[in-house]
């Protein structure tokens, strides 16, 4: 008999439970590892130099922003490597939508750029740096290139395999209301491959910012990976693991970012 | 009267193959309602890809007031099995897109599509994506999308498949009211002995291997119905009941007949 009003509250738990607990699990995993961080420095496991305590990296952290380090302010390093991995994001974004949609559509495209992205795809960064500074010089453009070199791969493949999400009979659906060519592209493929091109973005910054350090080895003045450099070369390991840390933050924001972005703008992703 | 015509029609694919269809003729015109029923195999939806353009028939013809199809036209509007909306756009904005490929003015092909979305029964609903809708109301939004094009011709491959039956009880009256508002042709791929009767000027029922048509029946039903008489007393008179089970009887048929 009681059955009955018992059954209203057990239901609701399970829409309160759903809010936080990978979130939760999360920030307990980073409090706990940085908690061993500060038990290892306390407790003398590894000399100072090789491993300074959180405090003192974040020290390293305040004196970085109000005094600056290596030549500049953290922010200007920051939005340094901020405007390189961004500019090459959207250069690549220009180049390899472009290119994902000729190999899904054209077999012409396919077998001219397949094998070319195939090629790109597996090589290190540090491989072609020596090789782009020979080409086109120390300035801005080589360290953008070397970034956006590596983004390319996962744009093009990501967006040749998401225009094949869209179905046999939407596509026959465009074809039968008389959709061009052109019209096919903008109305139903990309589309279709927005999800997936999301996804090679976030592959893309992930590959951007594992390039950037690469990227400011030669002849920067400014930049997150310049400043990690500099202080590894007189061993300012504390400066080194804040530098880490804001790239780290940095990644996690923007992919935060593209997050928002998808659940904001694309609702209906992966609910088709 | 304009006419979607297939002549002869035979389509293969591949010279070993058994033929898909087989001399197949089927002529549709505007006001008709016809249905086709097989079993699987029999060519069913290769003779609406046929009619859309989607495929060429391997011999025969395949024309529209005498002149030969070369492809999808908007003369004729493809309802699918699968609903084949477009999840990343709202439901009006589905509706709307033959006029927006067309290159209509927005306004006004948001103000047709609104006028089709209400004479499915989805007024007010333009807002929503389409993964908000029920598996009925996303056909709803096919067949309107189809009809906002104005089609001459309707051409539906088993749209109502994948619906519970009291879903398509009500689907079947609408799609009656719809076909004589629109003025349009329709042809019906379905599986359904029951609603091929009932909607139907004409059934036509084919049988595989190859595909051929092997019987015909003319009814009257669907008119019957959008002229004001009951649709479940006409479903239980006994000319309705004999029809279903002559066209079942068709379905069913032995081999021998070769």
């Amino acid at each position: 008999m009681t059955d009955i009003p018992l059954e209203q509250p057990q239901a609701e738990p399970a829409a309160r439970r759903r809010l936080p607990w990978g979130a939760l699990i999360g920030v307990a995993t980073i409090a706990a590892l940085v908690g061993l961080w500060a038990l290892a420095t306390v407790l003398g496991w590894a000399s100072p130099v090789f491993l300074p305590s959180p405090a003192r990296v974040w020290a390293a952290l305040g004196r970085a922003a109000t005094d600056g380090y290596a030549n500049a302010t953290l922010w200007a390093h920051m939005g340094a490597s901020l405007w390189r991995v961004f500019t090459a994001l959207f250069f690549t974004l220009l180049v390899g939508i472009p290119a994902g949609l000729l190999i899904a559509t054209s077999r012409i495209g396919r077998g001219i750029l397949d094998p070319l992205v195939e090629f790109i795809r597996p090589l290190p960064p540090l491989a072609y740096l020596p090789l782009i500074i020979i080409w086109f010089g120390i300035g801005e453009p080589s360290k953008v290139l070397v970034i956006a070199i590596a983004m390319l791969a996962p744009i093009v493949i990501s967006t040749a395999s998401g225009v094949r999400a869209a179905t046999e009979s939407q596509i026959r659906a465009a074809r039968a209301f008389g959709a061009t060519r052109g019209q096919m592209i903008t109305e139903v493929m990309l589309p279709a491959a927005l999800p997936s091109i999301l996804t090679g973005i976030r592959i893309a910054l992930g590959a951007g910012w594992t390039t950037l350090v690469a990227a400011e080895l030669v002849a920067a003045t400014r930049g997150l990976g310049y400043m990690i450099q500099s202080a590894a070369q007189f061993l300012v390991t504390d400066m080194v693991i804040a530098g880490i840390l804001v790239i780290s933050a940095l990644a996690t924001i923007s992919e935060l970012a593209l997050r928002l972005v998808e659940r904001r703008f694309l609702p209906w992703i992966g609910r088709a | 009267m304009p006419s979607l015509r297939l002549s002869q029609v035979s389509l293969h694919y591949g010279p070993a193959a058994l033929p898909v269809l087989q001399n197949v003729t089927l002529n549709l015109d505007r006001g008709e309602f016809v249905s086709v029923i097989g079993r699987s195999g029999s060519g069913k939806t290769s003779l609406l890809n046929l009619a859309a353009g989607f495929v060429a028939p391997s011999a025969g013809r395949v024309e529209i007031d005498g002149n030969p199809v070369t492809g999808p036209g908007p003369e004729r509007a493809v309802v699918f099995q699968d609903d084949a909306l477009f999840p990343w756009r709202r439901v009006i904005d589905n509706v709307a897109l033959p006029l927006k490929l067309a290159g209509i003015p927005r306004a006004e092909r948001l103000e047709r599509a609104r006028h089709w979305l209400a004479e499915v029964g989805l007024a007010g609903q333009g807002g929503k994506f389409v993964w908000q809708l029920s598996g009925g109301q996303r056909q709803r939004v096919g067949i309107a999308r189809a009809l906002t094009a104005r089609p001459r011709f309707l051409l539906m491959d088993e749209p109502l498949g994948a619906l519970d039956a009291m879903t398509r009880d009500q689907m079947h009256e609408l799609l009656l009211k719809l076909w004589q508002e629109s003025h349009a042709g329709a042809l019906l791929i379905t599986h359904s002995v029951e609603e091929a009767a009932f909607l139907s000027t004409s059934v036509v029922v084919l049988a595989p291997e190859p595909g051929r048509i092997v019987h015909v029946e003319e009814l009257d039903f669907g008119r019957r119905f959008l002229a004001g008489e009951d649709p479940r007393a006409l479903k239980s008179e006994p000319a309705f009941i004999a029809a279903r089970e002559r066209l079942l009887a068709a379905i069913h048929e032995k081999e021998t007949a070769r």
